[in-house]
């Protein structure tokens, strides 16, 4: 199965693990990622103004690269996935802005929000299915207490994301059982980690990632995952009394199914 | 026969003559053919427009009436029975409804009065071909049906049998007493509920012409009103009750006692052979064959051993009672809704947030807690109590209801001021959107919670109830009054969930045919003036499945209710609609096409003689029984051959209002 796959610009460097260790680990689970052409940043933050059309328009680019080669598209990043998803809702359902961004791309047919988008995570568990996985899984983390950190942009606004439900998630805990772990279900599990904020207040998104890496610590867990590169940089920086080691799931996920050392190498 | 049709267009004061030139639809309709007679007056439906109706059919020998006023709806009958009182067929006169149609709805006065004068050239024209009708009559059976057994149901059917009527109290649940029994105290008086209730009980079951049917429901209503046909099933209880004592040992000896409580909503657990609460009437228990082992294994029988009076019957199977009703009141009543889209505030997650009727029963008396204001995790005593009011109630996005639950202000003021006064260490803070308590010693009974009893009341909504890993709770809410962001500590968690109404409703209203609304509600016959009866005669509406009402309301609802099923089995004789479909056996084929669509069951067929020019055989042809026929006009629609006509509504009249319409 080939998807299309749109990594964006914090997987080609801050974030190459969360990138690497997924495109090694669809590989293995039988199913493969191809990055789109000439893709451009989905702009990091979902343009909430009614009469932004510009800062839309890669994303649509992206999608309708996607529908042109009849291709899922799949994201891995949480900011790109939350952008690229709300804009195909907008190119499905707001006849305004589906008229102008068609209007501005001249494509050869009109955009319509056709492509399906999905996360990675959706992927695992959908497509590939989480029993699938606990098959391939060589090397569990058995005993391991690991403690899911969604953030808010996988979730919300819930109606439109359709990702899981947004106030008590689970594909995070039924992944973190396929691969053999212990979840640890903590209630700041889906709370706001600052988010850019820590470019502008650095005490603040540090004091509210402190927050969540100090409940999941309280309830026990030894470490995080995280689908998102803002999040764990900023769980890394925070002010916590236990620091909790942070990893992108896919790290464990290669891990579990052993090709951890050959990506590194 | 020449018409002579008399024109009547009503101002409404300025309901419609704002909108519409009332003078100039008269002179426009004047010009209609077989008018003779047209005038406009300010309020047609007044003593004095009927007199005018009147004196210009005398007058001037009208054979048919048109008038132009609101919709019949509201008063046809008015006219009709005006048109009567003056020699004339009531059935000759019609509306035009030039109100809700036309004054309400435009704004334009030309568009408006063009309009008008429209819809009354097709009331003309209709009342052209109209014949005289006359209304048969029917038989009411002096017997009444009332759907739920709790105060609402109860005190309807106390009333209906106080004036002398037998009634039937049908509940789905194995004792009468519904909502109320499971409430501790009542407010604005903290009188507890079973201390009034459970007197209404008995009186209910004591009462000679009431009957109960417990742990029964209904299953098939067919007929009309005056004249209702009602299956109910009565559920297998497994237990006889002409022989049980209820002497109570089969429950106490029951091995399985792992039942969720329904009636203490599943704090704690019951046997499998219950009573749902030591008042219940009948105090019968009834087994619960899901829970039962003798139901499920097969070896048990400890129950059927341990009973003197053998009455225990493994055996037992559902019956179904069929019985007739002169009126049918609904009295199904609500429950709280699912708190599924409510994640924020962790009900799933821990034991110590529970809703406000959970609270109800820890604080009773007889309740799983006997009582004592306990944490449900750990038993222990809570410091600090936090309300969330509006939980699901007023809710715009969808997740809730819209509507305000209308109880939970009033019951949160009273579980916080009975906490303060019987526990005064414990802090109670309720949250709210706003503090909604008219009524008569409401805001009186509120004022006292903040002022006397000091619960700290913040303006403001809750977004997140966290458990934490030593077992509290955090409440994240915002006070909207200080502007500032709040987090405190809990031990418990109270969450004063919407009502909504039985989810049966739906069920039932099918069955009644009575219409509903958007949120599961039964609609009025009119919001205002006809509040306690459904839009479909002979229906009445008691307590909350009408609209969320506290007990004082529900209780006056209840005896309403009872006033009009009363007037109406008061009655000997019913009039019955003789607009009612009539088959022309010349051109019916006996295709059963009209019996398909029939919802009353009203069309049969019989091997008639046809006589016709050249035509002399027995066929078989539609008969419709017109005491069964509401006159709904499927048939008519339906019929191939277009041999279906509805009286007073025929074919040719409705092509001619098209007609008149299109000109």
């Amino acid at each position: 199965m080939k998807y299309s796959y749109y990594p964006g610009c914090t997987l080609k460097n801050k974030a190459k693990d969360l990138d690497a260790y997924a495109r090694a680990s669809a590989e293995a689970l039988g199913f493969e990622l191809e990055e789109i052409e000439d893709w451009q940043c989905c702009g990091g933050v979902y343009p909430l103004g009614s009469d932004e059309i510009a800062t839309k328009l890669s994303s649509v680019r992206a999608l309708n690269a996607a529908k042109e080669k009849g291709q899922d598209l799949v994201t891995l990043c949480s900011a790109c996935h939350h952008v690229i998803k709300r804009v195909n809702d907008d190119m499905k359902n707001v006849a305004d802005i589906q008229f102008r961004a068609n209007n501005y791309l001249k494509l050869d047919e009109p955009y319509t929000g056709e492509t399906q988008v999905l996360h990675f995570l959706e992927v695992l568990r959908d497509r590939v299915g989480f029993d699938a996985i606990k098959e391939k899984v060589v090397k569990p983390f058995t005993g391991k207490k690991i403690g899911a950190y969604y953030g808010c942009l996988l979730l919300r606004p819930g109606k439109i994301l359709e990702f899981d439900n947004p106030e008590n998630p689970k594909i995070m805990e039924d992944f973190i059982r396929a691969i053999g772990g212990e979840p640890v279900i903590y209630p700041y599990r889906n709370e706001c980690c600052g988010g850019y904020i820590s470019l502008k207040e650095k005490e603040l998104s540090k004091s509210m990632a402190g927050k969540i890496m100090d409940n999941a610590a309280s309830f026990e867990a030894d470490m995080l995952i995280t689908a998102c590169p803002l999040c764990l940089y900023n769980l890394n920086k925070s002010d916590a009394k236990t620091k909790l080691p942070v990893y992108y799931f896919t790290e464990l996920l290669a891990e579990a199914l052993g090709l951890k050392e050959e990506v590194q190498a | 026969m020449q018409q002579r049709i008399g024109v009547f267009v009503c101002h409404c004061g300025s309901n419609i003559a704002a909108t519409v030139d009332v003078k100039k639809v008269v002179e426009m309709l004047a010009l209609e053919p077989g008018v003779v007679h047209a005038e406009d007056y300010q309020y047609m439906c007044s003593e004095v427009g009927q007199a005018k109706i009147a004196e210009a059919i005398k007058e001037k020998q009208l054979t048919g009436v048109v008038v132009c006023s609101c919709s019949p709806r509201m008063h046809e009958t008015t006219f009709r029975k005006c048109a009567e009182r003056a020699g004339l067929n009531p059935y000759m006169v019609e509306i035009a409804n030039i109100r809700e149609q036309v004054s309400w709805i435009h704004k334009d006065m030309e568009e408006a009065t063009q309009k008008a004068v429209i819809l009354g050239r097709a009331a003309i024209a209709k009342v052209s071909l109209n014949t005289p009708l006359k209304a048969g009559e029917s038989r009411v059976t002096k017997r009444a049906l009332v759907i739920g057994g709790g105060i609402a149901g109860i005190q309807t059917a106390l009333d209906i049998a106080d004036a002398g009527y037998e009634v039937d109290i049908v509940e789905k649940t194995p004792s009468i007493g519904g909502r109320m029994s499971q409430l501790d105290k009542t407010f604005p008086t903290l009188d507890c509920s079973a201390c009034i209730l459970t007197p209404k009980m008995v009186e209910a079951s004591a009462n000679e012409k009431i009957t109960l049917y417990t742990y029964s429901e209904v299953e098939k209503v067919s007929g009309f009103v005056g004249d209702f046909t009602v299956d109910i099933r009565k559920k297998a209880r497994s237990v006889d009750m002409s022989k049980c004592t209820g002497c109570g040992v089969c429950q106490e000896k029951c091995p399985n006692k792992k039942a969720p409580s329904e009636f203490n909503r599943g704090l704690n657990t019951r046997s499998a052979i219950y009573t749902p609460f030591a008042q219940a009437i009948p105090n019968v228990p009834v087994i619960d064959r899901e829970h039962c082992t003798k139901f499920l294994t097969g070896k048990c029988g400890v129950c059927s051993k341990v009973c003197q009076a053998g009455a225990i019957d493994y055996e037992q199977q559902d019956e179904i009672i069929t019985e007739k009703y002169g009126a049918i009141v609904v009295a199904t009543g609500f429950d709280i809704i699912k708190l599924d889209n409510y994640g924020e505030y962790a009900y799933d997650q821990s034991p110590d947030v529970i809703t406000s009727l959970e609270l109800e029963r820890i604080m009773n008396a007889a309740g799983p807690t006997k009582g004592h204001l306990e944490r449900m995790s750990d038993h222990k005593a809570p410091k600090n109590m936090v309300f969330i009011q509006c939980v699901g109630s007023r809710c715009s996005d969808g997740r809730g209801k819209s509507y305000c639950s209308k109880i939970c202000c009033m019951y949160t003021a009273k579980h916080a001021m009975l906490i303060r006064d019987k526990y005064p260490d414990v802090n109670v803070t309720v949250f709210y959107i706003d503090v909604r308590t008219p009524g008569k010693n409401f805001d009186e009974f509120y004022r006292r919670a903040v002022e006397d009893y000091h619960v700290n009341y913040i303006k403001g909504q809750v977004g997140k109830v966290t458990p934490e890993a030593d077992g509290s709770l955090t409440v994240h809410g915002v006070d909207l009054i200080d502007n500032k962001q709040i987090k405190m500590k809990a031990d418990m968690v109270v969450l004063a969930a919407a009502i909504e109404p039985n989810p049966d409703i739906r069920k039932i209203a099918t069955m009644l045919t009575a219409s509903i609304d958007t949120n599961n509600f039964l609609t009025e016959a009119h919001a205002k003036l006809r509040p306690v009866e459904s839009p479909t005669a002979g229906i009445f509406l008691s307590g909350v499945t009408q609209g969320p009402k506290d007990i004082p309301e529900t209780v006056s609802q209840a005896g309403a209710a009872a006033v009009k099923a009363i007037g109406l089995l008061a009655k000997d004789k019913l009039l019955t609609n003789p607009c009612t479909a009539q088959a022309d056996i010349m051109a019916c084929n006996g295709c059963s096409t009209c019996a398909n669509v029939c919802p009353y069951g009203a069309i049969s067929y019989e091997d008639k003689e046809v006589r016709g020019p050249g035509i002399r055989e027995v066929r078989r042809v539609a008969v419709v029984n017109s005491a069964l026929c509401q006159g709904c006009g499927a048939c008519t629609v339906a019929c191939p051959s277009g041999a279906m006509d509805l009286q007073g509504f025929s074919n040719r009249q409705i092509i001619a209002e098209v007609d008149a319409i299109c000109r």
